[in-house]
């Protein structure tokens, strides 16, 4: 009976997933923690097209800086704006109520999108915005439709002439071996300075740097889980013997 | 040492209380596996308590500050990101301790005579626990923590004439507020874990009144030797302590797994709506409680007409109330003659499955958002769920049960 339900219990566990998504297929990317310099691209890349509208209010320049790898000196000179100390909060100097009269929103702060959206939802956004006359900025996106946000990286990605498609797979011609499509923006209606690959590796940077800063210490939090682990593992071998030792006399 | 022992011993009685609990408490020498998760709920207990004061030195319980200081905590506090998920997984830890504890009892028949208030108390237990965690869960003032409060407190206000009043009273404002936020706060911290303190130490002196069960639901005081020693007893301490440290070692290896590795547990322990600030004006697409309330809040959806006048919501909370209610008075609707599981028959057996399967699939369903098929699939497993309790005078008394051993066994 006992061993029934255990596996019944068992059983059912792994098949709990909650659901997620709101129809939108997205684009897969797998954030990579310990590429520093991946990481460094991304925090320069969103200093210079993110932070004039988004803050990063719970977190501080200096953890930045030391995490990524990067001197204080370095960071102070090249990714602080005005008079902000390198021990500050990353605050921005946009007023919440100008931000509401030009965007519709202020911009959310984005400390902790990459964990509220997840990796796959932020790149695929990034790369989804296209030409729309009827919005205020004259861009629409396929993730996000109707966003206030205009397109900031369109001198880089350029601007997409049509709704591009998002999760789409490969499409490879069967006999010449060449790929068809493959998804995101396939015409341009005005170039940007990266190509297409450059873009989404771009993106990729600028994604991986907010995963980052959505958990800072996960890569701190990972390299001390493997000692705990393998302290209850040596443990475990003592507490079992202990046991057998005294459960000798028990019949 | 042995000076100092006998002073405090001469003042206190420490000697005589460590042997009645202890080195003198005889314990059945049958115990399986389902037994450690008594004394995992009680270290789980102990994690909340100590990772929760540290918390509470860098927490600011207010609508403005509560949020960033949670990320303070997470950023910029040493260790804080460790205190903080030992925490949040300690919460949901505790309940698959608690409920597995729970079977075990449903199973080996732990409630019935002499330990209906072992189990009373324990229930007293549960109820207190998720009134914890449910406030604590306000705490770091995310949207869900907000909407979930909000969607739970105005439950309150289905209860016909008095409702709303109560809502209002229970929230001290009109809406979830920095007010609801302070209160919570005070009872999540001080006072519910004074009563839980209190109704675990009642839990256990009233088990060791009247002695543990065992998986063969024999009662080990019936035969006892010329001392006085149950036969088939072993004293607690040595034999349990390293035996429960085993498992302390092996849960601990689990749930450390889930703090270093993945403490969003794929968003049942921390759920991702909730890494956005409370936004009274913004309501999520889809609430749902954290998934230890899941089965609960199935059954409140699960009751869809209107009856006698009143709205389909307040039976959902009346439902509710009585899943929880009817397992107090468990220990009146077994009329087996047998109490464990393995000498019941095959009706129990089933009747046991058919409420555990029903249980699982209640909490799957409350955690999705509802379709037609999900809700049929919820009300028929909450008739299930009542059904156990309710058929179980019957059931259990035309059983066939088989013979119960003298002694236990193996």
């Amino acid at each position: 009976m006992k061993k029934l339900i255990a596996s019944l219990v068992l059983a059912v566990l792994p098949a709990i997933s909650l659901a997620s998504g709101a129809g939108v297929h997205l684009d897969h990317m797998k954030p990579d923690l310990h590429d520093k310099a991946s990481l460094q691209k991304g925090a320069a890349l969103f200093t210079n097209y993110c932070m004039g509208c988004h803050s990063l209010k719970y977190a501080r320049y200096e953890r930045i800086a030391n995490d990524l790898g990067i001197s204080n000196e370095l960071y102070e000179q090249n990714l602080m704006f005005g008079d902000a100390k390198i021990g500050e909060l990353i605050n921005i100097a946009m007023p919440a109520s100008n931000a509401k009269t030009w965007f519709g929103n202020p911009p959310p702060d984005l400390t902790l999108e990459g964990r509220l959206r997840g990796a796959d939802w932020l790149y695929t956004y990034l790369r989804a915005f296209y030409v729309d006359p009827s919005r205020p900025y004259g861009v629409n996106n396929a993730v996000f439709k109707d966003v206030g946000m205009p397109h900031v990286l369109a001198g880089l990605q350029g601007v997409c002439a049509h709704k591009p498609e998002t999760g789409a797979e490969k499409k490879v011609d069967s006999l010449s071996g060449r790929i068809v499509s493959e998804g995101g923006c396939e015409e341009y209606l005005k170039e940007g300075s990266l190509s297409k690959k450059e873009y989404d590796e771009t993106v990729y940077d600028l994604v991986n740097f907010l995963v980052y800063m959505g958990e800072p210490s996960r890569l701190q939090s990972e390299r001390l889980g493997v000692y705990v682990l393998l302290f209850l593992a040596f443990l475990f071998v003592f507490v079992y013997f202990l046991n057998r030792e005294y459960w000798k006399d028990v019949h | 040492m042995q000076k100092l022992v006998e002073w405090i011993d001469a003042r206190l009685p420490v000697v005589t209380a460590f042997e009645k609990h202890m080195s003198k408490y005889y314990a059945p020498k049958n115990f399986n596996m389902w037994y450690f998760f008594g004394s995992l709920s009680l270290l789980v207990l102990v994690n909340q308590l100590v990772t929760g004061i540290w918390l509470t030195m860098s927490y600011n319980p207010s609508a403005e500050g509560a949020f960033a200081s949670v990320e303070y905590i997470m950023r910029d506090v040493e260790y804080g990101w460790l205190l903080r998920y030992l925490h949040s997984t300690g919460a949901s830890a505790f309940f698959v301790c608690v409920y597995l504890h729970m079977f075990r009892g449903l199973m080996y028949g732990s409630y019935r005579k002499p330990r209906e208030l072992v189990w009373i108390f324990g229930m007293t237990i549960y109820l207190c626990l998720m009134a914890e965690a449910f406030m604590g869960y306000l705490l770091p003032w995310g949207q869900m923590s907000y909407w979930g409060a909000q969607v739970i407190v105005n439950l309150f206000g289905a209860i016909p004439g008095i409702g709303e009043d109560l809502a209002l009273w229970i929230r001290g404002d009109y809406l979830i507020s920095g007010i609801t936020l302070n209160r919570f706060f005070a009872l999540h911290v001080v006072a519910l874990p004074i009563v839980l303190l209190a109704l675990v130490v009642l839990h256990l002196l009233a088990l060791h009144e009247v002695g543990s069960n065992n998986p063969d639901g024999v009662e080990i005081k019936k035969n006892k030797n010329a001392q006085g020693i149950p036969l088939d007893g072993i004293p607690f301490h040595p034999y349990y302590t390293v035996h429960d440290l085993v498992a302390v070692v092996v849960f601990l290896f689990v749930f450390c797994g889930v703090v270093f590795f993945m403490p969003e547990m794929g968003g049942f322990f921390l759920e991702k709506p909730n890494f956005e600030p409370a936004n009274p004006l913004k309501t999520p697409e889809h609430i749902a409680p954290v998934w230890y309330f899941t089965p609960f809040y199935a059954m409140l959806r699960a009751v869809t007409v209107n009856l006698l006048g009143l709205p389909a919501k307040f039976w959902g909370v009346v439902v509710m109330g009585a899943a929880i209610a009817i397992l107090f008075v468990l220990p009146w609707l077994d009329r087996s003659p047998v109490k464990s599981i393995r000498y019941k028959g095959w009706i129990s057996k089933l009747a046991l499955l058919l409420f555990a399967v029903s249980f699982v699939i209640l909490g799957y369903l409350g955690a999705l958002p509802s379709t037609p098929g999900r809700t049929a699939l919820a009300q028929a497993t909450t008739a299930i769920y009542f059904a156990y309790f309710i058929l179980m005078p019957w059931f259990s008394k035309i059983d066939k049960t088989k013979p119960v051993p003298e002694r236990v066994t193996g």
